[in-house]
């Protein structure tokens, strides 16, 4: 739209308004990170904007408690279920895709109608399901419930159904069975699809608060998103704001990487099936 | 079945030549997944629809059918109809807000701009943040001690307990959902832009349409589809809104049932109170039925397919 050059004053007020609104999303941003380096003293004084003397003795504060448990735990948790989920769903994806069984359409019809049941329908049976299997505070109990997840089934469904079907052929004539030929045909071609559902399912446990609350009750065995519920609660009273935000600010961080990294996934794949909140 | 075949018309021939095995070589493939979901999704709405007319007995396991009656006791609670108002407040507000300005600011964000990169990359911060770290982050900006408490006593002269005060509690739950949410939203958005012809814009700016009247007569009317996709989302979504509202109230619900959300209430009844466990269910199938009856109202309202494409 090379009009739209020709109109300063229009373009100066987009500019102004997309830099306004970019400065508010930043601000929260900003100003947990600016409390972090602050002392409990001068929160409590309630003082200037920027830190008196900056330090990072909050972090090191955070970081000597069960917060390295906490974060160990969840980065096991979610590796172990991004791990499960691109396998399993990628599986699941490509035989209604591409084979031909019976009962596909009824699998197929009943993953769907699933997939519009809210989670609060399940929240309490799976509860107790977890706890007849003996699972309840173990990271059983999140990795195995969150092991399959039907929208990237549908996802990845989509993706084989639109993959050529003649590399396929191919590798048929050269002798590939079924099975080798998905693992050492079919998946390689997949990376960026197995790339985009890992990092959604990675980021979606990271972030994931009611399971963990549901199911893990011990200390020891919190997920990050629950120590740092458990963090603010200790502390908030006593106005130790600043561990609460060194606390949140390393809990985004792990994210915030992945994302600086593989932008371009983060984008794409709300492209193709929209936002996932 | 055109999906398994429509690719190439030799990929059928090839197909209908598979070995007979290949029946169980599917289920194979699917085995792990309809073993989970079987067991985590399937069972439990099983159960879910047998406790919801039963009185369950937490420490026995033992269920009695009591019929509707749970339904019956939902409808003379409280804590119902004030989860209930609540959410309906929260939805009614939500969801216009956040699709109004995703919509807004990818409409900004459309067409050639300098920074485009760098200013969708800042924007979508608030998605990736996980609810947990962002509830701590509002909590404290509106903390009696926090920046936006201190502005608003400092230059309005205004002293608000935001988190305390039943009548801002849920606001700001409301701003935090709409923060977060919008950036993604805005990418579908985005991507609903880039799909709309080029030409339409092109005739509408020969024929004297400012830039303004090019939104209303041609964007808008061209984005109801995803319009449509991004009020179901947001409809779903915040009838579930639970995260915000019990880290904000410290599980209760409070101040005065302020935050109380409706799946807030149906954790309360599965895992604070005793032998309510059938109450929870028989809430969550309720709440199903109002979501799916709103998503059903709603399409009807945003037609989806009611655009001249």
């Amino acid at each position: 739209m090379p009009r739209l050059s020709a109109m300063p004053a229009a373009r100066l007020t987009l500019y102004a308004f997309l830099a306004a609104y970019s400065l508010l999303t930043l601000a929260p941003f900003c100003w947990a990170l600016l409390t972090s380096l602050k002392t409990t003293r001068e929160i409590a004084e309630g003082s200037a904007l920027l830190p008196l003397a900056p330090s990072l003795e909050a972090y090191r504060q955070v970081m000597q408690g069960a917060f390295t448990t906490w974060l160990w735990n969840s980065l096991s948790v979610a590796l172990a279920v991004t791990a499960l989920n691109v396998c399993f769903n990628t599986m699941a994806g490509y035989a209604l895709a591409r084979m031909r069984f019976r009962g596909r359409g009824l699998v197929f019809q009943g993953l769907m109608l699933l997939v519009m049941v809210p989670g609060q329908v399940t929240m309490v049976p799976a509860f107790m399901i977890v706890a007849r299997l003996g699972l309840v505070d173990t990271p059983w109990s999140v990795v195995l419930t969150s092991a399959v997840s039907i929208v990237y089934v549908f996802m990845m469904r989509q993706f084989f159904i639109n993959f050529p079907a003649e590399i396929e052929e191919a590798a048929m004539l050269d002798g590939y069975g079924p099975f080798a030929r998905f693992f050492r045909i079919v998946l390689p071609m997949a990376a960026p699809a197995l790339a985009t559902q890992s990092i959604f399912v990675f980021m979606g446990v990271w972030n994931d608060f009611m399971k963990p609350l549901l199911f893990i009750s011990s200390p020891d065995q919190y997920l990050l998103t629950q120590g740092l519920n458990a963090v603010a609660k200790q502390y908030a009273k006593g106005s130790s704001w600043n561990l609460i935000m060194a606390g949140s600010i390393v809990s985004v961080l792990p994210i915030l990487a992945l994302y600086i990294t593989l932008n371009r996934y983060f984008i794409r794949l709300n492209d193709q099936s929209g936002g996932l909140k | 079945m055109n999906t398994l075949t429509h690719a190439h018309p030799g990929a059928r021939r090839a197909r209908l030549r598979l070995p007979a095995s290949l029946g169980i070589g599917a289920y194979a493939f699917l085995l792990p997944t309809l073993l989970l979901v079987g067991l985590f999704t399937v069972l439990p709405i099983g159960y879910a629809l047998f406790y919801a007319f039963h009185k369950v007995d937490i420490l026995s396991g033992q269920a009695s059918y009591i019929g509707l009656r749970n339904v019956g006791y939902l409808l003379e609670d409280d804590k119902f109809w004030a989860a209930a108002g609540n959410t309906l407040r929260y939805v009614l507000i939500v969801v216009p807000l956040q699709t109004a300005l995703a919509m807004f600011l990818a409409c900004l964000l459309q067409g050639r701009l300098r920074f485009k990169r760098i200013f969708i990359t800042l924007l979508f911060l608030p998605t990736l943040t996980s609810s947990a770290a962002m509830t701590m982050i509002f909590m404290w900006l509106f903390n009696s001690n926090g920046l936006v408490v201190r502005a608003l006593a400092e230059h309005a002269g205004l002293h608000i307990n935001f988190l305390g005060d039943p009548a801002w509690a849920l606001g700001v739950v409301m701003l935090m959902n709409v923060f977060s949410t919008v950036p993604g939203y805005m990418v579908v958005f985005l991507a609903g832009l880039q799909d709309i012809p080029k030409s339409l814009y092109e005739a509408a700016t020969l024929d004297g349409a400012g830039r303004f009247a090019r939104h209303w007569a041609i964007s808008v009317p061209q984005l109801t589809p995803i319009t449509c996709y991004v009020m179901t989302m947001g409809l779903i979504g915040c009838f579930q809104v639970f995260d915000q509202a019990f880290i904000l109230s410290g599980g209760d619900g409070g101040p005065e049932n302020a935050t109380l959300t409706f799946t807030l209430l149906i954790y309360h009844f599965a895992f604070k109170h005793y032998n309510t466990m059938g109450l929870a269910c028989a809430l969550a199938l309720v709440l199903t039925l109002i979501i799916f009856v709103s998503t059903l109202i709603m399409n009807r309202i945003v037609k989806p397919d009611g655009v001249n494409r």
